[in-house]
């Protein structure tokens, strides 16, 4: 629901051991509404990219400008899921994860619990609502985190590899569920993978990033009619045509 | 659906089956804990009944059983618990009001932590009993000695907890928050408290083990007529060895249910429950 722009941005990380490269120039765009995934090799800066657009890091150079606004800080129009399991308060069951940011909007308790209760639902949870998040697997934690992000309703969606925990057929599951509540809600969806199939299903456009220090490559638009059909001859095609500008890059096989 | 049911069942399993082993467990620790108590009772009373020291300072333990009971039934040692639990909970309070707001300010805030670490790191080793000749000149007698004292000795580990616990929050936690929308007060209440409440329980833990041991040795010089540490001491004059061991019991006693009890059921409704931490197996 709001546009992206991405200028020229750059970080490099302070370590003991001296200064890493986590992001190098990458500059690119995007229109509101639209469903972007970014995908390239392990360790070539795709989590620290997503971090700096959620406003968590500060870039060293360079700019992110959401809706016409430069970033400066995190914010409420974004809702961001992380890579990491751990993201989830262990003190709070997956229902009381979900409400969080409802919780922060002043929504009241019976209304949060209702929209969260549905959200869980939405990911094939409602089973598990009260369970505290150390007795639930990777991957549904993992779906937990969509749930909260989703719940508070942000107009830009930051996913960082969700479904990359999850076995093939949740995450086709998951990954229809997502293009669905995308076609339904229209957010801007900036969208992390490893995973090439999973970028051609999801995405109008993907950005292609170059191994460490991690620069943009390529943006290769995907003009498959929705909802795709990942066994047909033009998405597999398409998912080809993807691989190619990965290059040599290890990448795990599709799903 | 059929998936999830299973995976539902799945886990449903082995948690009953696992409350049963905790159960089993916790029955068998009691039984290992009382037989250790009973052999020691029995090698006691061996020692006590064996003539090598005069039975005034070696009392056997009917004597004992029954000094404490006297003292209980005339109402004078729930009098003397009840001034040193007042005392203890009073200095212990203090510490907690002030220690986690501390610990909290200085994880947060680098000129609060530059300024009360080396602090806190030079009086924490000076143990509390120390203290209290000094506070006796400065605050006399009573109550304000022995509930200072208290609070000296329990802040330190508070502090220094609650400041490791806030510093070792998942940062994951606090961008989540701050993507939802948290202001600082949220943040404070919904997150940094509860993410460091391992380390803050953890530091009450400590800190009440200290309060306790301290308010005895406070009590012995700094009191008068009431505290479990000065029936103890009072006790030396008459001779009184029975009842002197009859008051270690005692606080032998509160010490070990406050421990196990209170403290063990705050870990099991929080951060146990939560997976923070793990209870220690078998
Ligand atoms: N907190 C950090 N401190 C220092 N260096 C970091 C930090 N996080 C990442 N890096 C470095 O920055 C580079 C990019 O890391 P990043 O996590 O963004 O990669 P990624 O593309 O998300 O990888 P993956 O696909 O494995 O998640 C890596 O080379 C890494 O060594
Ligand atoms: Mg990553």
């Amino acid at each position: 629901m709001l546009p992206i722009e991405v200028r020229d941005v750059s970080l490099e990380y302070d370590t003991p051991a001296g200064r890493v490269q986590g992001v190098k120039g990458a500059s690119f765009g995007m229109q509101a509404s639209e469903f972007l995934c970014i995908v390239g090799p392990s360790g070539c800066g795709k989590s620290t990219l997503l971090n700096i657009i959620a406003g968590f890091l500060t870039p060293t150079s360079g700019e992110i400008r959401i809706g016409g606004k430069a970033v400066n800080g995190h914010g409420m129009d974004r809702g961001v899921v992380f890579q990491d399991f751990a993201q989830l308060f262990p003190w709070r069951t997956a229902l009381g994860n979900v409400t969080f940011g409802l919780e922060m909007k002043g929504v009241p308790k019976a209304e949060r619990e209702e929209i969260a209760r549905k959200q869980l639902a939405l990911v094939k949870l409602e089973k598990f609502m009260d369970a505290y998040p150390h007795h639930l697997s990777g991957g549904m934690q993992q779906r937990v985190a969509i749930a909260r992000a989703l719940a508070y309703d942000p107009a830009v969606l930051l996913m960082d590899e969700p479904f990359a925990a999850l076995d093939a057929m949740t995450r086709d599951d998951m990954q229809r569920l997502l293009a669905d509540v995308w076609h339904k809600t229209r957010k801007t969806v900036i969208y992390v993978t490893h995973n090439v199939a999973e970028a051609v299903y999801l995405a109008d456009r993907v950005i292609v990033m170059t191994p460490h220090p991690g620069q943009v490559k390529a943006e290769i638009p995907i003009d498959l009619p929705r909802p795709r059909d990942p066994l047909s001859v033009e998405f597999l095609d398409t998912q080809k045509r993807l691989l190619s500008h990965l290059g040599g890059t290890a990448i795990p096989a599709a799903a | 659906m059929s998936t999830q049911d299973a995976a539902h069942i799945d886990t449903a399993q082995p948690n009953t089956a696992r409350v049963d082993i905790v159960r089993r467990n916790n029955i068998r620790s009691y039984w290992r804990a009382a037989i250790t108590l009973l052999i020691a009772a029995l090698l006691y009373e061996a020692v006590a009944r064996s003539g090598y020291f005069p039975p005034v300072l070696l009392p056997t333990l009917p004597k004992i059983g029954l000094a404490l009971w006297g003292s209980l039934a005339d109402g004078s040692m729930p009098r003397h618990v009840v001034y040193t639990l007042y005392r203890v909970m009073f200095g212990f309070g203090l510490a907690i009001v002030v220690g986690i707001p501390l610990g909290i300010l200085m994880a947060r805030f680098r000129h609060v932590e530059n300024f009360f670490l080396p602090l806190v790191s030079a009086m924490m080793p000076i143990p509390s009993f120390a203290l209290v000749p000094l506070f006796m000149l400065w605050f006399g007698i009573g109550n304000t000695t022995t509930v200072l004292i208290v609070f000296y000795a329990a802040t330190f580990p508070i502090v220094f907890n609650t400041w490791s616990g806030v510093r070792s929050v998942n940062p994951l936690w606090l961008r989540a928050a701050g993507a939802m929308g948290a202001d600082e007060n949220s943040l404070f209440w919904k997150v940094i408290i509860p993410g460091a409440s391992p380390f803050i329980i953890t530091g009450m833990r400590q800190a009440f083990l200290r309060a306790w041991i301290a308010v005895v040795g406070a009590e012995m010089i700094a009191a008068s007529d009431w505290g479990l540490g000065w029936v103890i001491f009072d006790a030396k004059e008459f001779l009184n060895a029975d009842l002197m061991l009859a008051s270690l019991a005692v606080i032998g006693f509160i010490g070990f249910v406050f421990e196990r009890l209170v403290f063990g059921s705050l870990e099991r409704a929080t951060v146990l429950r939560w997976g923070m931490m793990r209870a220690a197996k078998g």
